[in-house]
C-alpha cells in the first residue's frame, strides 16, 4: 500500500475527545467491473481498518466494496494517557499499512 | 397429443426461464430484500426502532462513485451506556453491506465518516446496536446524477 495521511491532535486534555481523520490510497477495486477484455477484474479492496490507543483496540472498521476509492474514514476517541495511537488497514492481499502517531495527554 | 406436447413445451420452457432468471440477474445486483437479510444477519431476532441514528449524507449527489458520508448516533458512550457497532447498508447497490465499525465507550462519541459508492439512486440505511441490546435506525434516500460504475 501507499500514502496514508492521519490527521489528529498530538496534544489533549484528558478525557478530551478527540477526532482522528484517515485518508489512504487504495484503488478499491471493487470486483463487479471488466477490463477491456471483457474479463471480471478480481476485488482488491481494504478490508479492515483497527486503530488501537496503548495497545488497547478503540476503532475498528469491516469495509465493502462500496467504499469509495482511497477511503477517507474519521471517527472519535478519548484521549486518556499519553501514549501512541496506531492504525493498520490490511486489504485482500493480505498487505498491512500500519501508521503510528503520538499524543501528549496532559 | 400434439397440443400436450406444446403445452409441456411451453410449461419447461417457461420453467427454464424461470430458473434463468437469477443467474441472468446474477448475484451482482441487490435488492430490498437483500438489504433485509443482511440486516438480519446483524440484528438477529431483536427488533429494530427508528430513531437515535442520524445519517449525513447530500440529497442529490454528483457522482456515486464518492458520497460523503456521517452516521452519528445520540449516546452518552459511558461504560455503562454506548454505541457497540454501527453498520452501513444501501439497497440497491450490488452488496447490501457497505462498512461495519466497531465502537465502544473509549470512542467518546459515536460518529463516523467515510465516503461511500452508491450504483444508483436509492436509500441508504444506517442501524447502531447499543451496549443495551437495541438496535436503533435510520435513513436517507440519495439521488444519483453520475452512479458509480458497476458494469464496466
Amino acid at each position: 500500500m501507499a500514502k496514508a495521511l492521519i490527521r489528529m491532535p498530538t496534544e489533549a486534555k484528558r478525557g478530551e475527545v478527540v477526532e482522528v481523520k484517515t485518508l489512504i490510497s487504495h484503488p478499491m477495486e471493487t470486483g463487479y467491473r471488466r477490463d477491456s477484455m471483457g474479463q471480471p477484474i478480481p476485488r482488491h479492496i481494504i478490508n479492515r481498518f483497527v486503530c488501537t490507543y496503548n495497545g488497547q483496540e478503540v476503532f475498528r472498521a469491516e469495509f465493502f466494496p462500496a467504499i469509495a476509492a482511497n477511503p477517507f474514514l474519521s471517527f472519535f476517541t478519548v484521549a486518556t494517557e499519553t501514549g501512541e495511537v496506531v492504525m493498520q488497514w490490511t486489504d485482500d492481499q493480505g498487505t498491512t499499512q500500519t501508521e503510528t502517531v503520538r499524543i501528549t495527554v496532559t | 397429443m400434439g397440443k400436450v406436447s406444446r403445452r409441456r413445451f411451453i410449461m419447461s420452457a417457461a420453467g427454464g426461464l424461470a430458473l434463468l432468471r437469477p443467474a441472468l440477474r446474477g448475484s451482482a445486483e441487490a435488492s430490498p430484500e437483500s438489504a433485509a437479510a443482511a440486516l438480519k444477519a446483524i440484528r438477529g431476532e431483536a427488533p429494530i426502532r427508528e430513531g437515535k441514528v442520524t445519517l449525513d449524507i447530500p440529497p442529490i449527489a454528483e457522482n456515486g462513485n464518492s458520497v460523503p458520508l456521517t452516521v452519528s448516533v445520540e449516546s452518552p458512550m459511558s461504560t455503562a451506556e454506548h454505541v457497540r457497532s454501527i453498520h452501513v447498508l444501501t439497497e440497491e447497490n450490488p452488496l447490501p453491506n457497505v462498512a461495519h465499525f466497531t465502537l465502544g465507550p473509549r470512542a467518546g462519541k459515536a460518529q463516523v465518516s467515510t465516503r461511500i459508492r452508491l450504483a444508483k439512486s436509492q436509500k441508504v440505511i444506517a442501524v447502531a446496536a447499543l451496549s443495551d441490546g437495541s438496535f436503533w435506525s435510520g435513513s436517507a434516500e440519495v439521488v444519483i446524477t453520475l452512479a458509480a460504475c458497476v458494469e464496466e
